[in-house]
């Protein structure tokens, strides 16, 4: 019934994200948190839903949705790799992991390929600084990580050569 | 009423010591070091072959998953401990070296990969007939301490490693609460505000504000509601002590804030997390939940009239958040952009009310402060810096990980003695602290003592606890350009200073890491740092310049050389750099060129290959490859 | 209870919740401010109102520090000399140096603080904005980024006195930009195009898009006049040049409005210079003396306006070519009894004056019923409403807005 909008996106599917924040206050960027995990991403659809439903300004849910890292208003890839690029992880050779990617890929930092099919990220410090460099791929942790092993990985996960 | 909820806690506390005491002496007791960066090795596969080894051996054990004790360079870590034989600490204990450290211990099997750590010695420590358990680790076989444990007293962290961080019985046995119990029962919040102030506890988020004088503001505000809020947006690079202390013993974070709530006349509180950090937001959450089933959150708390709620707030990646007011606007919903002060905090802060803002660690100190007393903490560290601090060693040192120290500790022994200098026969360069806001201070400043007031003086900071050691092979220039990118990624972009002025500076350190750079690119950096500090509306702008500027100081041959020679002296800036083979030692056996990405290595097959400068994109891939070492990096000029 | 500060040497009194700018400005004392405004509220962002008080560590905003008892305040401090010299160096670092053709050159705080610090503008490889140009196809708000200074005024305009909330900052650091709604074309953004927003705007971001090369501050002459188009009464400044209005500029001491005025106030002043607006009084021929109207006509003085030119008058609201016809041919036309003549006002006044006398006398005053407009001033309607009871002798009298 929702599905009226361009990217057919299910609007309903926040009911129950807007009957658990109700009423509180400044509950804005846990409704995002939630709407993100919900559709991955935060299509304009969804900010215009949010604004209506919390009666908040379509542009503080948007100033708000592009200040913080953790939003993406772009859909992202199938897969996402991030690399760690704090502190210790920088010195333990995220920049050739970077140069690698670039290489292989034409991937900077923050895009996707063009087939959708994978999003490489940039992270500020997971905390894992021992087993640095780390990448995180889909979600799971890997540390000490080299060149060879990130482009290995890539092959054996994704679609791309 | 009041008698029985007091006595409800009593026996609840007996009880769960009952349970301590039947679980830490059982036949077999086991404990698994369940922090992100062990589940990050593997911690949770471990468990599972644990399980499985248990079964397989037939021996019944209790396994207990606790927090992170700090040795991250050894993940996972499991401890086996048989009744009445040592409790041995292994490191490296993936799924494969379960069976190993099962045959070294009971067995007297040989270890391979897996190592041991230690032996583990629970510890205490008594004041006012009070007592403070923590673990150490000593040698096999000598019986002391082993190096990294050395130099270390365990207060805020005593609890990691050694409970359960996600069982309160675990807490209460080890006299969990019993603080708060104390401030309830027994003192006027007045009289817990004298106890902090008197422990001359600094605030542990970098900026060593007086905790308790920040508390006595906030209860002399006379608005009403008032709000505790705390600061667990870790964002430093490198830095992930409060993620161990919310990983490993949620419960003394919670006890602190309810102490501080009633301290300051405040029912509610809220944490401001990380969203980087979901373990440690989903054991708060758990602990929470607990403490809220035991009446020591929500109304009338044992009785004393008290009424205390937690929050979890979760931050969405802004490094700024670690700033008070953009933490407290980003609690409201708002964009995470700080406010000039005043209004201050305790006068003003989330939804225009007195607001106490304090860090993790400090919250995590305050209950053992109130039990073992102010004297007791004062005792300990240096007459302006009493207590510990608490570090996250990571870099180039041969152990990394998570320690606390005694104030005063000279760096010299925090990286030699605990950290074991630098690997592979370097030579160390530099210690950086306080981040991306913090200085690097060169070797010619080992001796100085690390307490607040010491490490300002030789121009860096306390920070809120990152310690990165860099060596040889590090480029400072570079180095601090990747904190300028850092600042210029976080930077909210609220004041012209800030926002303009470290795109400015960032650009000038690209120019000058390519090979562009001028010597008056030297005083532009000093002209454009002064503007910041003097200009930028809070600590994130004016402090921002902070790392370059030490830089220049300690470093500034490094500067030059890439300003005048166009050479990086450590062969990192790519600019400045090329790759070579060294004919003497090339095989030809093609590894190079069959990885090189842009085909820029010639040379046929048992033949010394060679390298066309001109395509080489310097990726070091044929570097990393070279099972020869037959290549190396070298100044073009 | 008053606060008693010293601002440069000079004792003076503040009342209490005074913030230092308002202490200083009250006595006389200028601080330099950009994102400050009296009607919004002070965020402290620009960094031009800091001035150094004793015992505080570094600089603080004036804009924001509240004044307090004994506070000793230097504005002209080193410090705070160099501070402001630094952003306002940073701002252009990041700003065209375009004032020579800028529509606001002259009416500019910006270019007026970088002259008053005697600032230059920096040559250098570094990024710059390159923002779209007037990328919105809003007919009365034109935004040019590359000059926003992020001063949030028009965002705080926005909120605070339109209650619209249309603009807001996206992104964060360098990369912060001004935005309409979810980055929308304004209108998307429920904007209700009233201006206040390029009002309160202190450099050439946002400008009135009528107005563009139309006249700079220093060729216009401002008139202050009361907009006709309701009874609030708002004031506002026209803009005139060569005899023509070019804009309508907020006067921030209008009594009524302050700077706040609607769409139609703040543009829609075009309708004055219309050729077809009616500017003359215009009588039926039956109500006139023929002969009158014969000479009247033949001299100059009047004139005719025929059937014909009302319908070209009336297509010409739908069609800005005409139909072909030349007006000669009309001139020539004949009077009827409901020829419309164009006359002088005393003569039509007279004959409606003469008709209302008739009718009151026929038929009394409660043959009346009258309308007032709501476009009218307050003071036109009081006339209005006394000349309905006490000439015509009447309670009928209604309100147009009442319909």
């Amino acid at each position: 019934m929702s599905k009226t909008n361009q990217h057919d996106i299910e609007l309903n599917l926040m009911d129950e994200v807007f009957a658990q924040y109700g009423e509180e206050k400044g509950a804005l960027i846990p409704v995002l948190q939630k709407a993100q995990a919900l559709y991955g991403y935060l299509p304009p659809e969804v900010l215009q839903h949010i604004s209506r439903r919390m009666k908040i300004p379509v542009s503080k849910v948007y100033g708000v949705a592009t200040f913080y890292a953790q939003f993406y208003l772009e859909r992202r890839g199938r897969h996402v790799l991030r690399l760690c690029d704090g502190t210790a992880c920088h010195v333990k050779g995220t920049p050739i992991l970077l140069t690698a990617l670039e290489d292989h890929y034409h991937l900077q930092p923050g895009e996707t390929t063009e087939d959708n099919e994978l999003t490489v990220e940039i992270v500020y410090c997971l905390g894992s600084c021992a087993l640095a460099p780390v990448a995180v791929f889909d979600g799971t942790v890997m540390g000490r990580m080299k060149q060879k092993t990130l482009l290995n990985t890539i092959k054996k996960r994704t679609d791309l050569k | 009423m009041q008698q029985a909820l007091v006595h409800d806690l009593a026996e609840r506390r007996t009880l769960a010591q009952t349970r301590w005491q039947a679980k830490t002496q059982a036949d077999v007791y086991i404990t698994v070091g369940m922090g992100t960066c062990g589940i990050a090795a593997g911690a949770n596969d471990a468990l599972k072959g644990i399980q499985r080894e248990l079964e397989a051996r037939g021996i019944r054990a209790e396994i207990s998953e606790v927090g992170c004790v700090g040795m991250c360079s050894y993940e996972p870590m499991v401890e086996i401990q048989a009744r009445g034989r040592e409790r041995i600490n292994y490191g490296n204990v993936t799924t494969r070296q379960v069976k190993e450290i099962f045959r070294h211990y009971f067995d007297g099997g040989a270890l391979r990969k897996a190592v041991i750590v230690g032996q583990v010695m629970p510890t205490t420590t008594e004041s006012h007939s009070h007592v403070l358990h923590s673990l150490s680790f000593r040698s096999i076989d000598a019986g002391e301490q082993i190096p990294f444990q050395s130099k270390q007293l365990r207060i805020v962290l005593s609890n990691c490693g050694l409970i359960d961080p996600e069982s309160i019985d675990d807490y209460l046995a080890v006299d969990g609460y019993s603080a708060l119990e104390k401030a309830l029962l027994e003192m006027t919040p007045e009289e817990v505000i004298e106890e902090v102030l008197n422990s001359g506890l600094r605030g542990r988020g970098g900026g060593g504000f007086p905790t308790g004088l920040k508390w006595r503001f906030a209860r002399a505000t006379p608005s009403w509601p008032k709000y505790v809020i705390c600061n667990a947006d870790e964002g430093d690079p490198g830095a992930f002590m409060d993620r161990s202390v919310l990983e490993g013993d949620p419960h003394s974070v919670i006890e602190g804030m309810i102490i501080a709530g009633y301290a300051i006349g405040a029912e509610y509180g809220y944490i401001y997390a990380r969203a980087e950090y979901p373990l440690a937001i989903r054991r708060l959450q758990i602990a929470i939940e607990q403490a809220r089933e035991l009446g020591l959150l929500g109304k009338d708390i044992m009785g004393s009239g008290f009424n205390f709620e937690l929050q979890i707030k979760e931050g969405a990646g802004a490094f700024v958040c670690g700033e008070e007011t953009a933490l407290m606007n980003s609690i409201m919903g708002e964009r995470g952009q700080p406010w000039p002060r005043p209004p201050y905090p305790a006068v003003s802060g989330v939804w225009n009310k007195p607001s106490n803002v304090n860090n993790v660690k400090s919250y995590a100190y305050t209950p053992r402060i109130l039990r073992l007393g102010a004297d007791w903490f004062k005792s300990l560290g240096t007459e302006n810096s009493p207590g510990t601090a608490v570090f996250a060693l990571t870099g180039q040192t041969q152990r990394t990980g998570l320690i606390e120290v005694p104030m005063g500790i000279t760096l010299r022994e925090i990286i030699f003695d605990v950290g074991g200098g630098v690997p592979n026969g370097k030579q160390f360069k530099a210690v950086q602290t306080g981040g991306p806001l913090g200085g690097c201070l060169p070797d010619a400043y080992l001796d100085t003592p690390v307490d607040f007031d010491s490490l300002r003086a030789a121009g860096a900071v306390m920070g809120s606890g990152g310690m990165i050691v860099a060596d040889e092979s590090t480029c400072m220039v570079e180095f601090a350009k990747y904190f300028m990118r850092f600042v210029v990624d976080e930077s909210c972009g609220k004041c012209p200073p800030c926002r303009i002025g470290s795109t400015r500076m960032l650009e000038i350190l690209e120019r000058i890491t390519a090979g562009e750079g001028t010597m008056s690119d030297l005083d532009e950096i000093k002209r454009l740092a002064r503007g910041m500090q003097l200009g930028s509306l809070c600590a994130l702008g004016q402090l921002a310049p902070s790392p370059v500027l030490s830089v220049i100081r300690h470093f500034e041959d490094e500067f030059v050389a890439h300003i005048e020679n166009k050479e990086c002296p450590a062969h990192v800036c790519q600019n400045l750099i090329t790759y070579r083979v060294i004919p003497d030692l090339c095989t030809g056996c093609m590894v190079c060129a069959r990885n090189c990405a842009v085909q820029a290595i010639s040379g046929e097959k048992l033949q010394v290959h060679e390298i066309d400068p001109e395509i080489c994109v310097r990726c070091g891939l044929c570097y990393a490859v070279c099972n020869f070492d037959a290549i190396e990096i070298i100044s073009p000029r | 209870m008053p606060i008693h500060l010293t601002i440069n040497g000079k004792h003076v009194t503040a009342p209490e919740g005074a913030t230092i700018l308002e202490a200083a400005r009250a006595n006389g004392i200028d601080i330099p401010t950009l994102c400050h405004h009296p009607d919004l509220s002070n965020i402290g962002a620009c960094r031009m109102c800091v001035v150094s008080v004793e015992k505080a560590r570094g600089v603080q905003t004036a804009c924001t520090t509240p004044a307090a008892e004994g506070m000793v305040v230097n504005t002209m401090s080193p410090e705070a000399i160099e501070t402001r010299k630094f952003v306002l160096e940073m701002l252009l670092t990041d700003h065209p140096n375009d004032c020579m053709t800028c529509e606001v050159n002259g009416d500019c705080e910006l270019q007026d603080l970088v002259y008053d610090y005697n600032v230059k503008w920096p040559e250098h490889n570094g990024k710059r904005h390159q923002y779209e140009i007037d990328p919105d196809p809003n007919p009365f708000i034109f935004i040019d980024r590359n000059k926003c200074i992020l001063c949030a005024r028009c965002i705080r305009a926005c909120d605070e006195i339109q209650n619209r909330s249309v603009w807001n900052f996206a992104n964060r650091g360098f990369e912060t930009k001004l935005v309409a709604g979810a980055d929308q074309l304004l209108l998307d953004a429920y904007c209700e195009s009233c201006g206040q927003c390029v009002a309160y705007c202190p450099v050439g971001a946002l400008f009135d898009k009528m107005s563009l090369g139309k006249g700079r501050i220093m060729q216009v002459k401002k008139v202050r006049t009361t907009c006709s188009y309701c009874g609030v009464g708002c004031n506002f400044d026209l803009n005139i040049r060569n005899g023509q209005i070019v804009r309508v500029t907020s006067a921030p001491d209008a009594p009524v409005n302050g700077m706040a005025l609607c769409v139609k106030g703040r543009y829609g002043y075009d309708y004055v210079h219309h050729p077809d607006r009616l500017t003359r009084p215009m009588v039926r021929a039956k109500w006139l003396d023929a002969d009158t109207v014969a000479e009247q006509v033949k001299s100059g003085q009047w004139a005719l306006f025929t059937e014909a030119q009302q319908r070209r008058a009336s297509l010409s609201y739908r069609r800005t070519s005409g139909n072909g016809k030349s007006p000669a041919q009309d001139s020539q036309s004949e009077i009827t009894p409901d020829t419309f003549v164009k006359t002088d006002w005393d003569t039509a006044l007279d004959v409606v004056a003469r008709k209302f006398t008739q009718v009151k006398k026929d038929h009394g005053g409660d043959a009346f019923a009258l309308l007032a407009s709501a476009k009218c001033t307050n003071e036109e309607n009081f006339i209005f409403n006394k000349f309905t009871r006490q000439m015509l002798a009447t309670h009928s009298i209604d309100h147009c807005a009442r319909l």
